[in-house]
């Protein structure tokens, strides 16, 4: 397995008076796709979080290509070359979709080129560019958010349920956009509910539960062990296809 | 995108129905021309308000300080310079109230810089405490203006070519509202400009939406909130030492009296938005003028009066900011 680029070590967050995270421990492996699992309420969301500098970590390590990220500011982390992607979206509705992209382009305009890829996987981007994002629809807005983080090479990308309501047609695009992300020496980081999505794309998994993690592996192993995944995820025999 | 155009016809809308309520021609052009002039000075002290709202949710009850402190610095310039603030000319007259203005915007930039750092700083995300600090601040601020200037009100003639009216035909309107209204618009169209045709405006429109997402794209939000609240403290001084001209008087109290219209300005505009807040300036401009005319015995409630029409229309204010 290639050497992590990401390791988090008995790392513990506290939301107010709530103990979210409990000491979550996983690499993710440098230029590949690790698939961040669990149930609702496990803890995802809160460690792509914790990782990004949004809430803080009362403990523990975070160690971006052996550096400890943990006590750094937000744009410090960011500046280091990781992009996030939240639940939420975060577009800038007020802003058209080619503001969103030039601000998100922090060392100037965007590199033709890179925008050409990305408006081949994400025509609408195209279409749209000179109106509002907030005009934009549900899959729309996702594209606009994914491609605010890749509109420049980025090494780690932190990305939370890409595909949560979107049509299948925008899914593929999207399984496409990251598989060449991969290959061109991207790092990624992918919470998913859609274990279908999360099975096509990752190459190592780490599941959550109750703010732990509860298994790390590759994606091949653990797909192929039904019952763990019944015991880790609760999924059924017909979500596995 | 649909252009919301509903709001930017209120003020148009206002001025006709005024009219006939007017009753004469020439007194509606007097009373438009005065509530313009109120509206863009009220706009250029309540700019810089709305967007550290919207950039950073801080609620800033002491930035009526900034307003007292621009109008009592333009004061003693003036004072300081009034051979030439009576001169007949225009060209000495500009030459103190230049000087004056300039040292109102420096020394109340430069008080909102420690303000910020002092005050606001330590409440960050603390709703109610940056109500009570900010507040000790403006009553701090009131107290030491009193201290450095004295208890007494300061009396302040316009300058001499800025005094008396243009007349057209029976028409009359003062030098100095015109002068008002141009500066105004000036202020207006560099915040326009600024915020949509520059990257630092594209960063604070983008962070009055979403700070956090900013900072997640790489950008310290924080030095831009400083940045933003310095520039409109010296926007405050520039309106504070323009108000003072206006009023004629001034007082420790200043800034407290025309805070109230400003928070209702801003407030009606939308928090954040600066388009808002100048079409929310025009309005509270011309009603309180028309309204002081045709029913002066309201005149007190009208501002109150057009805020809670307002709110019941559109609650979020004219522009509400998106994702507030």
């Amino acid at each position: 397995m290639a050497d992590a680029l990401l390791s988090l070590r008995g790392v513990k967050t506290d939301i107010g008076r709530y103990h979210i995270l409990h000491g979550v421990e996983f690499d993710v492996p440098e230029d590949g796709l690790t698939m961040l699992l669990g149930r609702n309420g496990a803890g995802k969301t809160t460690t792509l979080r914790t990782i990004m500098g949004l809430w803080r970590a009362a403990a523990g390590e975070i160690r971006f290509d052996g550096r400890d990220i943990a006590r750094l500011p937000t744009p410090d982390i960011a500046r280091l070359g990781i992009a996030y992607v939240p639940e939420s979206m975060a577009i800038f509705a007020d802003l058209t979709v080619q503001e969103n992209l030039v601000l998100a382009a922090r060392s100037g305009p965007p590199d033709p080129q890179r925008l050409d890829w990305i408006f081949a996987r994400f025509e609408a981007l195209k279409r749209f560019w000179t109106l509002p994002a907030g005009n934009l629809s549900g899959g729309q807005k996702q594209m606009l958010a994914v491609a605010r983080a890749i509109i420049e090479p980025r090494r780690l990308l932190l990305i939370d349920e890409p595909t949560k309501g979107l049509a299948p047609a925008i899914i593929a695009n999207m399984i496409a956009a990251f598989r060449e992300l991969k290959d061109g020496a991207t790092t990624l980081l992918v919470v998913e509910q859609n274990f279908a999505f999360a099975r096509q794309l990752g190459d190592t998994v780490a599941v959550m539960d109750d703010g732990r993690i509860a298994h790390t592996g590759t994606m091949a192993s653990f797909a192929a062990d039904e019952a763990l995944q019944a015991h880790l995820l609760g999924l059924g025999m017909g979500e596995h296809q | 995108m649909k252009r919301d155009w509903l709001p930017l016809l209120l003020v148009p809308v206002v001025a006709l129905v005024a009219l006939p309520l007017v009753g004469s021609a020439t007194s509606w052009v007097t009373l438009t021309v005065a509530g313009l002039a109120m509206g863009l000075m009220i706009f250029i002290m309540a700019s810089g308000l709305t967007l550290t709202f919207g950039l950073m949710d801080v609620l800033n009850f002491g930035h009526g300080a900034f307003i007292a402190v621009g109008a009592f610095v333009a004061a003693s310039v003036m004072l300081a310079l009034s051979p030439w603030m009576t001169a007949e000319s225009i060209w000495l007259n500009l030459a103190a109230v230049g000087p004056a203005v300039l040292a109102a915007m420096i020394v109340s930039g430069a008080l909102g810089l420690g303000f910020e750092r002092v005050i606001v700083r330590p409440v960050y995300g603390q709703h109610l405490r940056q109500i009570l600090v900010t507040t000790g601040g403006l009553i701090v601020a009131e107290q030491l203006l009193k201290v450095v200037w004295g208890p007494e009100q300061i009396t302040l003639s316009r300058p001499t070519e800025l005094r008396g009216a243009f007349l057209l035909g029976d028409v009359a309107i003062e030098k100095y509202r015109v002068l008002a209204v141009a500066v105004g618009l000036v202020v207006f169209a560099a915040m326009a400009i600024t915020l949509n045709r520059t990257r630092i405006g594209l960063l604070i429109r983008a962070g009055v939406e979403n700070g956090e997402m900013v900072e997640a794209l790489g950008y310290r939000i924080r030095r831009l909130f400083v940045g933003v609240f310095v520039a409109g403290s010296a926007l405050a001084g520039l309106g504070g030492a323009m108000w003072g001209l206006y009023q004629e008087t001034i007082t420790a109290a200043i800034g407290a009296q025309v805070a109230v219209l400003v928070f209702i300005v801003i407030i009606i505009g939308g928090l954040g938005s600066v388009g808002g807040c100048f079409i929310g300036a025009l309005l509270v401009g011309l009603s309180a003028n028309y309204i002081g005319f045709i029913a002066p015995k309201v005149a007190l409630g009208s501002n109150i009066l057009l805020m809670a029409l307002i709110l019941l229309w559109r609650p979020q204010g004219l522009y509400p900011v998106a994702n507030r």
